[in-house]
């Protein structure tokens, strides 16, 4: 459903566009898929709130670096929306590509999307959630609901930050200290919360990946809570 | 120099007698690490980092460059430049203190507790931690020994040996062979003989496509074989030919000076040779007396030698269970010993030995496969707990995204040997 709008528009710029394609359309089912690359950092849809990164419903025209209640942006990001940039196509377009291009201190330690056509196929997803007035969002949320409903016991346990360090040593031989993304999602400076239930998610197989399957499924509660505790202060 | 069995050298016992209990007198604890390898950078960097200037550490490592021996083989297959998996230690030393001393370890005075370099320098030691990879078997493979290791690579420690491998494969006649001579088991990277042939068949598929690829397997199984067997039949189909046991791929002998190979008695002649004969710990853990048989055991719970309490033998050199010898084993094995070494010398606390591994192949261009475990330590061993690897069959976006995991990984790793 929430998809048909982007369709249609495909559909129109291929029947208008032999001479003026401005921007290329992606395939949003594509961009879907693609688009997992980011859910550890950013919701979609319904009820989507903010995580690592903000919310991107209504990325498409927004000024850059103003979602509403999302406190965490960069200075660069920022100066951007006073500039008056917003995210349009090719400021997309870029900033998937790499982001520290576009936005030099940007914190999104996201290596980039080198394929063009990958690109345009998650612009196209995000498109689906834009403001339009033919484009209200009544699919299933995607990303926004919780992966898995943990007990409150397990939610609010207090890690140790101490032991998180020792046990994180274990998760740098992948994830970098610093953050960046090579290949590997960053996992520093996450909220607690979102780290705790991506663990578990992992740890109850909810989550795909082998190794981090492996990883959390032989951490305690505890073990995943002084994780949390550690990498959020990084 | 006559070494004998505590690894005393000793022409210089008067020297090092002497100057024992002379250097100890300062406050801070001290570490030595041999070897700035993925385990002995990970160990100097974790107990400088965490220890924030209690603990005295010092580096002894002879190379100014390490070339990482993961992600060679992706250079000889044109994945990566030589360039891109060599490190220094510039930051260990500048950012974090250690010590870096250019040197070779040439002697263990394990009463005195001191490192005796080649330039003759001695350093006291409260621990010492020994990483100093592998080194080969005399005479394991009849006809080779480390003299012949130019005109017959061995590229198992990476550097000039990669380059010159490569080199040497770019140079074969059209149609010509490259033997591979595996090693027996255990040895450093259980699929690191197979992810080479994967990229000499790359390699050869676009500079030689009528090469022929001869491996020489003195073991029934290999790690990974499946994914290696599948992915050589569809991509480099026909090229490559392994020899198991069965048809005497136990049996064999080379002849460096007229390229060939002999397999349970008949005589290929061959263009190109790869030889990863037998191995063994390095050779300063026999210096220093504390192994048994090839390898020096461990306890999993703090990677002491068994023989030593003093001493900690991290990576490849280590026998100490179920881990395979890897770098990411190296690097898990050097937390564990960093956090044991700093409880001790600084009362800093001291949490479970945990370790975990995971191997990333490059079969071809976007077709990477893994392999993984984690690990815990009981009183006899570093036993496995859990595991998994990569299927026959997975589609291509699953194999491109192991590929590119495997990069993040080598980024990361790095990062976290060498600061
Ligand atoms: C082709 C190939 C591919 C591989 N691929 C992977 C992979 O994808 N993933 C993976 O995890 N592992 C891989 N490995 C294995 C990995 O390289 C080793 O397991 C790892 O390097 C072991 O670490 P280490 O610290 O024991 O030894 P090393 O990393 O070899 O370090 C030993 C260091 O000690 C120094 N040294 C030795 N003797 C002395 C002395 N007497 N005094 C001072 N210094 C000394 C050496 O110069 C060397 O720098 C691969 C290996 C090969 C050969």
């Amino acid at each position: 459903m929430r998809h048909i709008v982007s369709k249609m528009i495909a559909v129109c710029g291929i029947l208008w566009g032999i001479t003026t394609v401005a921007a290329p359309f992606g395939d949003p089912d594509k961009g879907e898929v693609i688009f997992k690359k980011c859910i550890s950092c950013h919701a979609v849809g319904t009820n989507a709130r903010h995580k690592v990164g903000p919310q991107l419903n209504g990325i498409f025209g927004r000024k850059m670096g103003t979602a509403d209640g999302y406190t965490r942006y960069s200075k660069g990001l920022i100066r951007a929306g006073r500039d008056g940039q917003i995210w349009d196509y090719d400021r997309l377009d870029a900033y998937l590509e790499n982001p520290k291009s576009l936005v030099s201190d940007t914190r999104m330690n996201f290596r980039g999307i080198a394929d063009e056509n990958d690109r345009h196929h998650v612009i196209a997803y995000l498109r689906s959630f834009s403001d339009s007035p033919a484009n209200i969002p009544e699919a299933a949320p995607t990303a926004d609901a919780e992966e898995i409903t943990l007990p409150a016991n397990i939610l609010s346990l207090i890690g140790d930050p101490e032991y998180g360090e020792y046990l994180g040593s274990e998760c740098k031989t992948c994830h970098q200290e610093n953050g960046a993304d090579q290949g590997i999602p960053s996992i520093t400076g996450w909220p607690e919360r979102d780290f705790v239930i991506a663990m578990h998610a992992y740890k109850e197989k909810i989550r795909a990946h082998p190794v981090m399957q492996m990883m959390a499924g032989r951490l305690s509660n505890e073990e995943i809570a002084a994780l949390a505790a550690y990498f959020a202060k990084k | 120099m006559t070494i004998s069995r505590r690894g005393f050298i000793t022409s210089t016992a008067a020297a090092s007698a002497m100057a024992a209990p002379m250097l100890r007198a300062a406050g801070k604890p001290r570490v030595v690490v041999i070897g700035g390898g993925a385990g002995g950078a990970t160990a100097a960097r974790y107990i400088a980092k965490d220890s924030k200037g209690a603990i005295d550490v010092t580096l002894v490592e002879p190379t100014r460059s390490y070339y990482t021996c993961f992600f060679s083989n992706l250079y000889i297959g044109g994945f990566r430049s030589i360039d891109s998996i060599a490190h220094s230690y510039g930051t260990l030393a500048s950012q974090y203190g250690i010590n870096v001393v250019h040197d070779w370890a040439v002697g263990i005075d394990r009463d005195a507790r001191t490192v005796i370099l080649a330039g003759g320098a001695v350093l006291p030691y409260d621990r010492l931690v020994l990483s100093p990879g592998i080194d080969f078997v005399d005479g394991a493979v009849p006809g080779w020994d480390v003299t012949a290791q130019n005109k017959m690579p061995h590229a198992y420690k990476a550097g000039s040996q990669s380059e010159l491998l490569a080199a040497q494969i770019s140079a074969m006649p059209k149609g010509g062979v490259f033997a591979l001579i595996a090693p027996p088991n255990p040895y450093r990277c259980p699929p690191g003989p197979y992810e080479r042939v994967s990229m000499v068949a790359h390699k050869l598929r676009a500079e030689n496509p009528t090469a022929k690829i001869l491996v020489v397997d003195p073991k029934p199984k290999f790690s990974k074989q499946g994914l290696f067997e599948e992915g050589w039949q569809r991509h480099y189909g026909g090229m490559i030919e392994r020899i198991g046991p069965d048809f005497g791929g136990d049996n064999v002998s080379v002849d460096p000076d007229a390229m060939t190979v002999s397999i349970d008695g008949s005589v290929e002649k061959v263009d190109a040779c790869n030889v990863i004969p037998a191995m063994k710990a390095g050779r300063i853990c026999d210096i220093a007396g504390i192994t048994e048989g090839n390898w020096a055991p461990v306890s999993g719970h703090t990677m002491q030698s068994r023989l030593d309490e003093n001493i900690h033998v991290l990576g490849d050199a280590c026998a100490q269970g179920d881990m395979p010898k890897s770098g990411f084993s190296a690097n898990s094995q050097a937390k564990v010993a960093a956090m044991a070494i700093r409880g001790a010398l600084t009362g800093s606390k001291v949490f479970p030995a945990k370790f975990s591994n995971t191997c990333w192949s490059l079969i071809d261009t976007d077709d990477g496969v893994k392999v993984g475990a984690s690990y815990q330590a009981t009183d006899e061993k570093i036993a496995k707990v859990d595991g998994f690897v990569s299927q026959t069959g997975e589609d291509a976006a699953l194999r491109k995204a192991t590929y590119e995991e495997s990069i993040g990984w080598y980024a990361g790793i790095t990062a976290d040997m060498f600061g």
